[in-house]
């Protein structure tokens, strides 16, 4: 699966469980990994280039989640 | 700069024979208006009982997901100065060695960017930054690692790895420790920097059973010194030290498994009994010395006191050798993750969840051999004094 294509899986991933549940980076790596049958080191690549890029960012609310930034 | 708040309560924690943080407070707040508002908020927290500190959020910079811990004033129309509060977290050289021109550059950019003041470490060994503006992190960031430096570890993630001193001052590591920790931190960067762990993960590396990091209680993985083979004997040096020690007092009665004998002229030990407490080659150090096979006891599991109590860790490798690549460690922590990865719940401790989960199932599910060498908690504390009335006499 190409790069680009999971990263929009990701941020669709991260997107849809805003204001309903914090997702953990190994929450988003089980599901996306187990969802399009990709190792979950190719799913942290393209979570890592997001976060890099600042399209999702690190939150810590007693502990780490991955989030879209606020606006 | 004038004082701007009266701190009575502040002021009694500088009475005493100990250092007071507030004293070095008050020298900052000659030329810093965050360290003036800390006092007068810090006055504020201890009169009401309560803090007025906010912790955690959404701060940090590009790409990091830790060593920025938000910290906010619930009451920043009152304190503007320490509105914003972070503190930033900065990975320490192993050993904690520093020129003092490393140090000086540090103070200054932190003079330059935050407010001053530092805690020189951090219980997990960083150098810790105390007060930063928001849109001050990314500058502060950017300075640093120009020179070489990098964040440490925060968030549910690998803390900044750190032991002790090790071969560089120590004759009696067994490993070497600052290697040791320099190359967990290279090599796990990812994970101290982008958190992935249900909670934190702390590791510990010291050069010998005595343990001066107290590893034993601090870390969730210690790597722990030790030696293989019997405890070298220099009868002469025995000799020598009995005309100015009582060795059966100080020594032979102390061994926690009685396996020594002295007949006031040559010592002998049992070394099959021995558990490697390393007490007597401490106290003897020309007469004893450690076996020549050396590597490192692994214990996983101790924490402090936060969501749970307190844990002691267990052994889980009585021994391994600890040189590089250290490719046998590496597979071994990974699995340990994985393990954690798959069963552990959000802010569960790889020591809470091996007691939940239990022991046995930790070694099977990681495919560790049951060895009767792997005692739970074999020092309940190392810090433990006895009460004067606890002692039978």
């Amino acid at each position: 699966m190409e790069k680009e294509e999971v990263k929009k899986i990701i941020y669709e991933l991260v997107e849809a469980s805003t204001g309903k549940k914090k997702l953990k980076q190994s929450d988003i790596l089980k599901k996306v990994s187990a969802d399009q049958g990709i190792e979950k080191d190719e799913v942290k690549a393209a979570l890592r280039d997001l976060v890099d890029a600042g399209t999702l960012i690190f939150t810590y609310f007693g502990g780490s989640f991955i989030e879209i930034p606020p606006k | 700069m004038s004082k701007k708040y009266d701190t009575p309560l502040l002021d009694e924690l500088e009475k005493g024979p100990f250092p007071s943080f507030v004293k070095e407070i008050k020298l900052a707040a000659k030329h810093s208006d965050m360290s003036g508002d800390l006092l007068g908020h810090t006055e504020l927290c201890f009169k009401e009982r309560v803090t007025h500190w906010k912790h955690g959020g959404i701060v940090g910079v590009r790409g990091y997901g830790g060593g920025v811990i938000g910290r906010y004033s619930d009451i920043p129309d009152k304190f503007p100065g320490v509105a914003h509060f972070h503190t930033v977290r900065v990975n320490s050289p192993s050993g904690f060695y520093y020129t003092s021109s490393a140090l000086k550059e540090m103070c200054d950019l932190w003079d330059k960017y935050g407010s001053g003041l530092t805690n020189m470490h951090g219980s997990t060994g960083d150098m810790v930054f105390l007060g930063a503006r928001t849109e001050n992190l990314e500058p502060f960031f950017a300075e640093v690692s120009s020179r070489g430096w990098d964040l440490g570890g925060s968030g549910s993630a690998m803390r900044t790895p750190s032991g002790c001193l090790g071969m560089s001052r120590c004759e009696w590591a067994n490993i070497d420790a600052m290697a040791i920790t320099n190359d967990i931190t290279q090599h796990y960067q990812d994970e101290m920097h982008r958190p992935a762990f249900p909670y934190k993960f702390k590791f510990k590396v010291a050069g010998c059973p005595v343990d001066c990091i107290a590893s034993i209680a601090r870390a969730d993985m210690s790597i722990i010194g030790t030696w293989k083979g019997d405890i070298r004997i220099n009868q002469d040096e025995v000799a020598n030290y009995a005309k100015t020690m009582d060795i059966k007092a100080e020594i032979i009665d102390m061994c926690p498994t009685g396996c020594m004998q002295f007949d006031g002229k040559t010592m002998k030990i049992d070394n099959s009994n021995c558990n490697r407490c390393m007490h007597c080659i401490a106290k003897m150090t020309k007469a004893l010395r450690p076996g020549t096979e050396k590597g490192a006891t692994l214990l996983l599991g101790s924490k402090a006191p936060i969501v749970t109590g307190a844990l002691m860790s267990w052994v889980i490798v009585p021994f391994i050798k600890m040189e590089p690549p250290y490719d046998e460690f590496y597979d071994l922590v990974d699995k340990i993750w994985e393990w954690w990865d798959e069963n552990g719940k959000n802010r569960e401790r790889i020591g809470e969840l091996m007691e939940r989960l239990t022991f046995t199932r930790f070694l099977k599910d990681v495919g560790l051999d049951p060895h009767p060498a792997m005692v739970k908690e074999p020092r309940r504390d190392p810090f433990f004094f006895w009460a004067e009335e606890d002692i039978e006499r």
